[in-house]
């Protein structure tokens, strides 16, 4: 119950968030959702996709650093306290959140968030006995 | 050392010429008979005679060695002076060849070689080729320069003496170099060590293994390299790595080379005189510690060398190594002292930020310093190549590693560098000497 999440490595500068997205666009692969996280010299993307290990190959056979990460995904109600929910069960778990990032459906009420967990085995197992929805790839495609 | 290598390669120690096991005491009276002659020599050449005019030196003057402090000086800056040509002690007729130097550091200079001293320039680079493993029966790839470059044309000729087969692929064209080395399964290759490192890093992304390839020994020269990067390049390509040191100045390579110990670089003492100076005081330095090699040529006709201040920082250690020379041996240049960047008053060597370097695991070889002066103060950054060994997808790791290198950095040199991160394979690769600094400071002057 665990997706697979790409991260790349990136300077910060103009022209080098464009650089893997125009690859990943001529490969013919829609990004679902992606996060950035930044510091003023270099940043690091992270994107689902579909296909991760055809984008593997596309983004290393052009010299990124691509690096694959086992995150979790959780669905929750598009509305107010849907994420406060969630968390207060990781809290209570004790389950550190490397980092999360969110999205919604095009179509329907639900969100997705996304979460990094040191051990996702064990917080796949934490929030499942809490009745939370943990979605797999087939759901989330 | 040589236990952490990974090459499965050993060497049997052979020794190519007597000389190289003569008696000290007997060393010592040959050179001073050949410091007289280089005397008399360089006596010839209106810039010596002038000089040792003004110190009172004839070489019957000579009676120790130990006189050998009272000659002057040759830098170069003399040698800029008597361009081109003017240095020699011979007739331009009894010239055999020309060599320059690489003029990595301004105008170029040039130095002639008598017949004679193109026989004995083969004979040194044979005596180390053949302490590092080269046999007759071996090929050889030379991917250094064949030019005014004193590289190629010198192992290329010490590699006949030796009496193995040379493909002379000259430098660059890495694909080509590559196509030769499969096709031509050479035992020995003989290039600078950063281009060893990209020929290794090509074969990788053209999905070839080094470590399936016929080469057993490579003979790097040419720049300055470290220990550390004798274990990456020997890691990552299985080939049981050889140091050697030389100048064209003072001949080219020759004037030294590692043995199968691999633990410094046997001076030819038979024919080079060699100090270890404190660059600024000029007095001799202790044994092991890192001074500046001045070196005298005791044998060269065409240009005969007193004490040239070559710029090279190393150290002498003058045990006797279990290979049954009887040299001396030299370490590893860690400097230049003309390279030395002296950072908010701290002398720092290039070659101490890439050890530092090597020493972060994970990190890859490819670094660029830069210096600049924005302000009041020295600013030093370095640019290391991000690969996919370290690479997280968490930004707490990735600041974690470039606070590991930043302190790791402090740890070898006491200045603190601002450690930029940048992506892999962008900091330009070279064919020959490798640009690891761009000192900034200097356009601003």
């Amino acid at each position: 119950m665990k997706i697979h999440q790409l991260s790349m490595f990136l300077e910060n500068k103009p022209g080098r968030l464009s650089e893997p997205c125009r690859l990943l666009a001529d490969a013919g692969i829609n990004i679902l959702t992606l996060s950035l996280a930044d510091t003023q010299q270099f940043g690091i993307l992270r994107i689902i996709v579909r296909d991760w290990e055809k984008a593997r190959k596309v983004l290393e056979s052009a010299g990124c650093v691509v690096n694959v990460t086992e995150v979790v995904a959780t669905e929750v109600e598009d509305q107010p306290g849907g994420l406060a929910k969630i968390l207060e069960v990781i809290e209570q778990a004790k389950l550190n959140i490397e980092y999360m990032y969110a999205f919604t459906f095009r179509s329907g009420d639900k969100a997705v968030l996304v979460f990094r967990f040191n051990d996702p085995d064990a917080a796949v197992a934490v929030l499942q006995a809490r009745g939370i929805s943990v979605i797999g790839n087939v759901e989330l495609y | 050392m040589a236990g952490e290598l990974m090459s499965t390669f050993v060497v049997e120690n052979r020794i190519w010429d007597p000389a190289e096991q003569m008696p000290r005491q007997e060393r010592s009276a040959l050179q001073l008979d050949r410091l007289r002659e280089t005397v008399a020599r360089a006596a010839r050449v209106p810039f010596y005679q002038k000089a040792f005019q003004k110190s009172g030196i004839t070489p019957e003057k000579i009676k120790t060695l130990d006189d050998l402090r009272r000659l002057p000086f040759t830098t170069k800056a003399d040698m800029r002076e008597n361009y081109p040509l003017g240095l020699c002690a011979v007739p331009r007729a009894e010239l055999a060849r020309i060599h320059g130097s690489s003029g990595t550091t301004g105008v170029p200079t040039f130095v002639g070689y008598t017949k004679q001293d193109l026989r004995t320039w083969a004979g040194l680079c044979a005596r180390f080729l053949v302490a590092g493993g080269l046999r007759p029966e071996h090929t050889v790839q030379v991917a250094f320069g064949y030019g005014l470059f004193t590289g190629g044309f010198g192992l290329h000729y010490g590699i006949e003496e030796v009496g193995a087969a040379i493909i002379p692929a000259a430098s660059g064209n890495t694909p080509r170099q590559i196509m030769l080395i499969r096709d031509l399964e050479p035992d020995v290759l003989i290039c600078t060590p950063s281009y060893a490192l990209n020929v290794a890093e090509v074969m990788h992304s053209m999905g070839m293994d080094p470590h399936s390839m016929s080469l057993k020994y490579a003979h790097f020269g040419g720049e300055m390299w470290t220990e550390d990067l004798r274990i990456e390049i020997e890691n990552q390509t299985g080939i049981l790595a050889f140091n050697n040191y030389g100048l064209s100045e003072i001949l080219g390579p020759g004037v030294s080379g590692e043995c199968a110990v691999r633990e410094g670089m046997h001076l030819q003492e038979d024919h080079f005189l060699v100090e270890c100076l404190d660059p600024e005081t000029l007095e001799p330095v202790e044994d092991y510690a890192y001074g500046e090699l001045v070196i005298t040529a005791l044998t060269r006709e065409a240009m005969p060398m007193i004490r040239y201040r070559t710029r090279d920082i190393a150290a002498i250690d003058p045990c006797l190594c279990e290979c049954g020379r009887t040299t001396r041996r030299m370490s590893r240049v860690m400097g230049r002292s003309d390279d030395m960047l002296i950072i908010r008053g701290v002398n720092v060597f290039p070659s101490q930020i890439e050890e530092a370097l090597l020493g972060v695991e994970g990190t890859s070889p490819h670094y660029l310093i830069e210096v600049d002066r924005p302000g009041a103060l020295d600013e030093v950054s370095v640019k290391v190549e991000v690969n996919p060994a370290f690479f997280s997808d968490k930004m707490s790791e990735m600041q974690e590693l470039r606070d590991r290198i930043d302190r790791k950095i402090q740890g070898y040199t006491g200045i603190h560098v601002k450690v930029e991160l940048v992506a892999p394979k962008s900091i330009e690769r070279s064919a020959g000497k490798a640009v690891r600094v761009v000192d900034n400071r200097l356009k601003r002057k």
